[in-house]
């Protein structure tokens, strides 16, 4: 166990996020790939992913204000944001967006706006919670590399 | 764990370790594949942005790009800068297949497509466009590790097919050897190829040809330079393409041999794609597209040529058909020189689905060339060009459409062929209007489709598209004057993309499909066209007795597609064979394995035979290989089942005895099937 308490509370905020299935393996992958050269890797892919996903979520937003909705282009939109909210691990997000491009699929209009709510709770969520753990990171100084979640 | 994933090769600095020439090269070739240079390419900034990091872990020199065409260009401009490419599937500005094609096309560098869809038809396409792997998003390290394995691989196979083509010269070998080693540069230099290739091959390769280990430039096949490429290699003949031929042919200034040669590879390719993917799961053509399969092609084409023919002109015997036919099939891998069209859902010719298909993959080939080279389009081999060939013939269209559009080309050959080979059976008609009529001149239907799957076989078959395109290109260009034009109009494939840059040849060929028309009427006599053509129109002649058969087999729809290339087949035959198919033809010629038998038997229509013998003459001379190619092809395609193809065969040689064939002399038993190059 971390001695430091600020490397344990890391630690701690670690595991819970991928308990938690907010994150999944990708995030591990994303972790391995942080070292001396890039000290910040992972926050800063995250940071890149906020970004540019939220004009992403900006059009599909867009797109479902008009009606009837265009479910190719709803699906399209979604098919990109799913691309990229697995690259960095994020879980929920992306079982939201498939769920989203099912009922794209299917014609469910209805489907899609709900499941759409629920998607944006999701990343506005997984945003706080990663945004805290990068603080407390930064805070930690830099640290070996995490551990696999189990 | 993570510190050591990508420290696999630690040795150096990372990235870039390789780059330097000299020693770095050396070294790298120790190092190999450290240093591989690998163009990302990706809309997603995230990800881009991810898989840089993880691979510049691998030790590999990336550059990223978020469009492809700035992709495109930076490829352009520094061919050899790269040893493999990455790439979505999805991005605004290009498709990422397109992409993929254009790579394999001008730089034919091995490509790695990815993609958060993980559907099997979306991994499909990627297989068919020629992707070595496809990987799912999101991308572990491990996957990126062993992508070296796929530029080894490719430079492997190139070197591989190239001494497979049979045509590869001592010289080229060392090329391609040496050429190897220029690409690699870094990294392979110490590779594999390396040692035992190089050997003291290396100093003759320099003699041999400017490129020597020299790093080349990479050339950017511009749509004219394929053009030419096409157009070399359907003179030639696929299968005695080889690159030092090809490169006289074409003679530009600058070109070397192992450009030429590369540039064929990655053609025959592509042609194989064209088969392959619009039979898709029973496309045979992917297993025998195989560069061998390059005769192949030529047999399909030969096939849908011959069968066109003969339809027409009523020459050519059903027997030589058969033979070609099987011939050709034969060879190919048994896959029936006719490209039936499987796909072919479009085809009006439903005979052509059920018959060709087990052609299919070389149907489709025969398709696409037929297509091609009936058009005479420009090679932008795009399967889209292809359909755009199709377009041409207007009645064709639906065929040709079908064609091109998925891919089966073969179906959609036949359609035009059929349709080429109604307006021939007016002799003129093959107008694309002819076309899509009902069978006015012929009765049976299958002759018209005949011709068009003979054309189309033709065509499409193998790389055969030299052969059709001899066929129809010959002619043409012969003839000339006749064959031309009429078939241009008429159903004149789109002669667009139709990527056997057949242009030269192409454009005869597509006037041959107008020619068919015409070749009614104008081979008479000049149209040294398509042997094949010939063939049908002694097939054509003979119709009577054919037809049935054929119409039975040909299941020819009645739409008038079916019914104008019936008619046309007698006509079109000739005209669909060399035309190419413009419309109906390259779809005819596809399909036409079993069109053109059908063609051929159904050829009774006169009206085409005249010319077609004609223009067999010519052709015969062109089409040789082709026509022979598909009479064998098309004999056994054209009737798979139904018609026992020998049964038509037979009918049609019959017929061709007692039509006269003098003109034709197409008859197959000259052109026996030895004479393909399978």
């Amino acid at each position: 166990m971390e001695r430091n308490p600020l490397r344990r509370q890391l630690q701690l905020m670690r595991k819970s996020l991928f308990d938690q299935g907010y994150l999944d393996e990708q995030f591990v992958q994303l972790e391995e790939l942080q070292d001396d050269t890039n000290p910040n890797f992972v926050e800063e892919v995250v940071t890149l992913y906020y970004r540019d996903s939220a004009r992403l979520v900006l059009n599909i937003e867009q797109a479902l204000e008009r009606k009837p909705y265009n479910f190719h282009k709803l699906d399209a939109y979604m098919h990109q944001f799913k691309g990229s909210s697995s690259s960095i691990g994020a879980k929920k997000v992306k079982a939201e967006s498939t769920l989203f491009r099912e009922y794209c699929k299917s014609g469910n209009g209805e489907g899609c706006m709900r499941c759409f709510q629920q998607l944006k709770k999701e990343y506005a969520t997984l945003r706080k919670k990663l945004e805290a753990y990068f603080q407390v990171a930064r805070q930690a100084g830099p640290m070996e590399t995490a551990c696999r979640p189990k | 764990m993570n510190s050591s994933s990508g420290k696999t090769y630690m040795s150096t600095s990372n990235c870039s370790t390789g780059r330097k020439a000299g020693d770095a090269a050396a070294a790298a070739a120790d190092q190999f594949p450290v240093g591989l240079r690998v163009l990302v390419v990706d809309d997603d900034p995230t990800c881009l942005m991810i898989l840089e990091k993880m691979l510049r872990t691998c030790l590999y020199e990336v550059t990223k790009c978020n469009r492809a065409e700035t992709a495109l260009s930076m490829l352009r401009e520094n061919k050899s800068g790269f040893d493999v490419v990455i790439s979505d599937v999805h991005m605004p500005d290009m498709d990422g297949f397109k992409l993929l094609e254009h790579i394999g096309l001008e730089m034919d560098l091995p490509v790695i497509m990815m993609s958060a869809d993980d559907g099997k038809h979306v991994v499909m396409k990627g297989v068919t466009h020629g992707a070595c792997d496809y990987l799912i998003k999101p991308v572990r390290i491990e996957a990126l590790k062993n992508i070296w394995q796929h530029v080894v691989r490719k430079r492997k196979n190139e070197w591989k097919d190239f001494e497979q083509s049979g045509s590869v010269e001592e010289g080229d070998r060392q090329l391609k050897q040496s050429e190897e080693a220029d690409y690699s540069s870094s990294a392979n230099e110490g590779n594999w190829k390396s040692s035992k290739r190089r050997k003291d091959d290396e100093d003759e390769t320099d003699e041999r040809d400017d490129t020597s280990s020299l790093k080349k430039p990479r050339v950017v096949w511009s749509v004219e330079l394929h053009q030419q490429f096409v157009a070399a290699v359907n003179q030639l003949g696929i299968d005695k393409a080889v690159p030092k031929k090809i490169l006289e042919l074409m003679n530009v200034p600058g070109l070397t041999r192992e450009n030429v040669a590369s540039h064929l590879q990655k053609y025959r390719l592509y042609l194989r794609r064209l088969s392959g993917v619009s039979q898709h799961p029973s496309n045979l053509n992917n297993s025998f597209m195989s560069p061998q399969e390059a005769t192949f092609g030529p047999l399909s084409s030969l096939n849908g040529l011959d069968l066109q023919t003969l339809a027409a002109t009523g020459q050519l015997p059903a027997q030589s058909l058969v033979t070609l036919q099987a011939a050709g099939l034969g060879q190919s891998t048994g896959k029936s020189g006719i490209p039936m069209p499987l796909v072919d859902q479009r085809n009006i010719f439903s005979f052509e689905n059920p018959k060709i298909r087990f052609r299919e993959g070389q149907q489709h080939v025969n398709n696409n060339k037929q297509m091609n080279l009936l058009h005479g389009i420009p090679t932008t081999m795009e399967p889209k060009q292809l359909a755009g060939l199709h377009h041409g013939a207007q009645s064709m269209g639906n065929l040709n459409m079908q064609v091109a559009s998925h891919g089966s080309q073969s179906s959609q050959n036949n359609p035009l062929l059929m349709q080429m080979a109604q307006p021939q059976v007016r002799g003129q008609m093959l107008n694309d209007t002819s076309l899509g009529h009902a069978p006015r001149l012929l009765a049976p239907m299958g002759q018209p489709i005949l011709s068009n799957g003979v054309a189309a076989n033709v065509s499409t078959r193998n790389g055969i598209q030299e052969n059709i395109r001899a066929p129809s290109y010959n002619p043409v260009s012969q003839t000339s004057s006749m064959l031309n034009f009429p078939m241009n109009h008429a159903s004149e494939l789109p002669r667009n993309s139709f990527p056997l840059g057949s242009t030269p040849g192409i454009s005869s060929l597509t006037p041959k499909v107008a020619f068919q028309e015409d070749v009614n009427s104008d081979i008479k006599g000049s149209v040294g066209f398509l042997p094949s053509y010939d063939i049908f129109n002694d097939l054509n002649q003979h119709k009577p007795q054919n037809w049935e058969l054929q119409n039975v087999g040909m299941t020819f729809d009645t739409s008038q597609h079916s019914n104008s290339l019936q008619g046309n087949l007698n006509h079109a035959h000739s005209v669909l064979v060399q035309q190419g198919f413009s419309s109906g033809q390259v779809n005819g010629q596809n399909r036409s394995a079993t069109v053109v038998s059908k063609a051929m038997f159904s050829s009774g229509d006169s009206t085409g035979h005249v010319n077609a013998q004609n223009g067999n003459q010519h052709l015969n001379s062109l089409l040789v290989d082709s026509t022979v190619r598909v009479k064998s092809e098309t004999p056994t395609n054209l009737y798979p089942d139904d018609f026992g193809q020998e049964d038509l065969m037979s009918a049609l040689l019959k017929q061709q005895d007692a039509m006269a064939p003098a003109e034709h002399e197409f008859d197959f038993d000259g052109y026996s099937l030895d004479n393909i190059p399978v």
